[in-house]
């Protein structure tokens, strides 16, 4: 019986295997990144980046319409620009990256929802605003699985580089050159996840992806591989919990993975001994030394 | 003679054209035990900063004789390091091999053992797997030390390295220090006890926006020397005049 209702809509739907597929691909890519966004302080600039992806995911549909590389190609283009230009604003001047990416976020979320209202239907606002993992076709899930492809090698082979940048940046500037190439090859990184995570989830869910799944596991460990490990698997549960639940009770996809997912965050919240309100509750004897 | 290791040359340095530190002439030659002394907003730390490499003068040059990187160990204030990053000790210590692990070198014996070592030296056995962020100001600060002493650099510059640290940790790291000065290398320390300045620098420099003294510590630190520093550090004016002086030797 639970088999059937966990098992069978994968079997059976060839579109539940490939919001399946899209979505591991999707967590693969965007938890670690998520954790390290998270670490470095960055959880809103990474919502600015991701609303800053739409106007040029919208020229591109103003130009080719549901096209996939030319809205992919317009997000990544308007998402490296804002991301780089708020990041070189912050090393180079006295302004905090926070404050630059504010303004852009409201700018880039008015100026994309207008260019696409007057070139399209609602319909086509509503998948660009809330995505549609139900419907991924052959391209962008080849698109998903080249971004967390790429976002695993690059993590794995600059793993210390991005560690050090993020606990004593000063200390990696001091001891190598590779300060600069870890600041500027996360972003790159992070907007790529974001673009996929606009394609699955839309502009104004993408980052959910990255942020909720590495709150949970902020809440859960003070390590960072077990944080990394957790946050992965936060994701998978999340995209898993919320496409069966799409599918069974009717709900809307992209909102019902982001809820799973904030419904574990919710768990964390409370059960975590580590970070949580289950802390208090932990017996109050204490070690001679 | 052999190279200095460090040459000034009409050193300017500051932040919207107002001079922190200005035309600043001299050398550090290689083995210098050498406190910066001054008022708060004399220019010390941004001379060191500026030595680091992170702060580009607005005029004059500044060489080092190794300029790659990892030539000099940089102790920066406390504040440039985030306390509430997941990381245990060992890690945040490890990172002082950094010179030789690269990005993918692995520790290896030779370098665990190393690390234990330096724990040891600033006292911190026991504690390699503590989170960062359980440790006390003056443990995360023996921690910084630790990983000073893996760095193996020729030059280090400390930036207030006592502040906020107990007498027994500030004996402990005094100690390390003349060590590496017996040792031949570099050192300058920005700092603010003068009692401490007396009985452990052979040399200081006290700055005042501009060098005003340079050389033996008994000298340097004279009422006349000090009163005069104090003068300097508070007359700042949001309107001065562009300072056209092109200055003499410290």
């Amino acid at each position: 019986m639970i088999d059937n209702w966990l098992i069978d809509p994968f079997v059976e739907f060839a579109f539940m295997r490939r919001a399946l597929a899209g979505g591991l691909a999707l967590s693969l890519g965007a938890a670690p990144i998520g954790v390290f966004l998270m670490l470095r302080n960055m959880s809103l600039a990474g919502d600015a980046i991701a609303h800053a992806i739409l106007p040029g995911a919208a020229i591109g549909y103003m130009l080719a319409g549901l096209s996939l590389p030319a809205m992919t190609g317009g997000g990544l283009v308007a998402g490296l620009a804002v991301a780089l230009l708020a990041g070189g604003v912050a090393r180079v001047t006295q302004l905090r990256e926070d404050a630059s990416l504010s303004a852009v976020y409201l700018i880039s979320l008015a100026a994309g929802v207008m260019i696409i209202s007057l070139s399209g239907s609602s319909v086509d606002l509503m998948n660009v605003l809330f995505g549609n993992v139900l419907a991924l076709d052959d391209a962008t899930l080849l698109l998903l699985a080249a971004i967390s492809t790429l976002t695993m090698l690059a993590l794995a082979l600059g793993y210390r580089a991005l560690v050090l940048e993020c606990v004593d940046p000063a200390f990696l500037r001091s001891v190598s050159r590779a300060s600069p190439l870890a600041h500027f090859g996360f972003l790159v990184l992070l907007v790529l996840n974001l673009v996929a995570g606009f394609h699955a989830l839309g502009t104004l869910m993408a980052v959910g992806m990255m942020i909720l799944p590495a709150a949970c596991a902020r809440l859960w460990h003070q390590d960072l591989v077990p944080m990394l490990t957790s946050a992965l698997a936060c994701a998978v549960l999340g995209t898993v919990t919320g496409l069966l639940l799409s599918f069974h009770v009717g709900l809307p996809s992209g909102p019902a993975i982001v809820l799973s997912l904030g419904v574990l965050y919710l768990l964390s919240l409370m059960a975590s001994p580590v970070g949580g309100l289950a802390r208090r509750l932990k017996p109050r004897w204490h070690y001679t030394s | 003679m052999s190279e200095p290791m460090l040459t000034f040359d009409n050193l300017t340095l500051g932040y919207d054209h107002h001079p922190v530190v200005h035309h600043l002439h001299g050398e550090v030659a290689q083995g210098t035990l050498l406190a910066l002394i001054g008022p708060n907003g004399a220019g010390k730390s941004t001379l060191l900063k500026s030595i680091a490499g992170e702060l580009r003068p607005i005029e004059g040059k500044i060489r080092r004789r190794d300029p790659a990187p990892g030539g000099f160990a940089y102790l920066p204030q406390q504040t440039a390091l985030d306390p509430t990053f997941p990381i245990s000790v060992f890690d945040l210590v490890a990172m002082g091999l950094w010179r030789r692990l690269g990005l993918f070198g692995g520790l290896g014996l030779s370098g665990r053992r190393r690390l234990e070592e330096a724990l040891a030296q600033v006292g911190l056995t026991g504690f390699e797997r503590r989170p960062i962020g359980t440790l006390s100001g003056g443990q995360l600060q023996r921690a910084r030390f630790a990983r000073l002493l893996l760095q193996d650099a020729p030059l280090i510059l400390l930036d207030e390295p006592y502040t906020a640290i107990d007498a027994q940790t500030v004996d402990d790291m005094a100690e390390l220090v003349g060590r590496w000065h017996r040792e031949g290398r570099t050192v300058i320390a920005v700092l603010h006890d003068l009692e401490h300045v007396r009985s452990h620098y052979p040399e200081a420099l006290l700055l005042a926006r501009e060098a005003i003294a340079r050389g033996p510590v008994r000298d340097v630190l004279s009422p006349a020397n000090l009163a005069h520093a104090r003068r300097l550090a508070k007359a700042f004016d949001g309107h001065a005049a562009v300072c056209h002086r092109h200055a003499e030797a410290a």
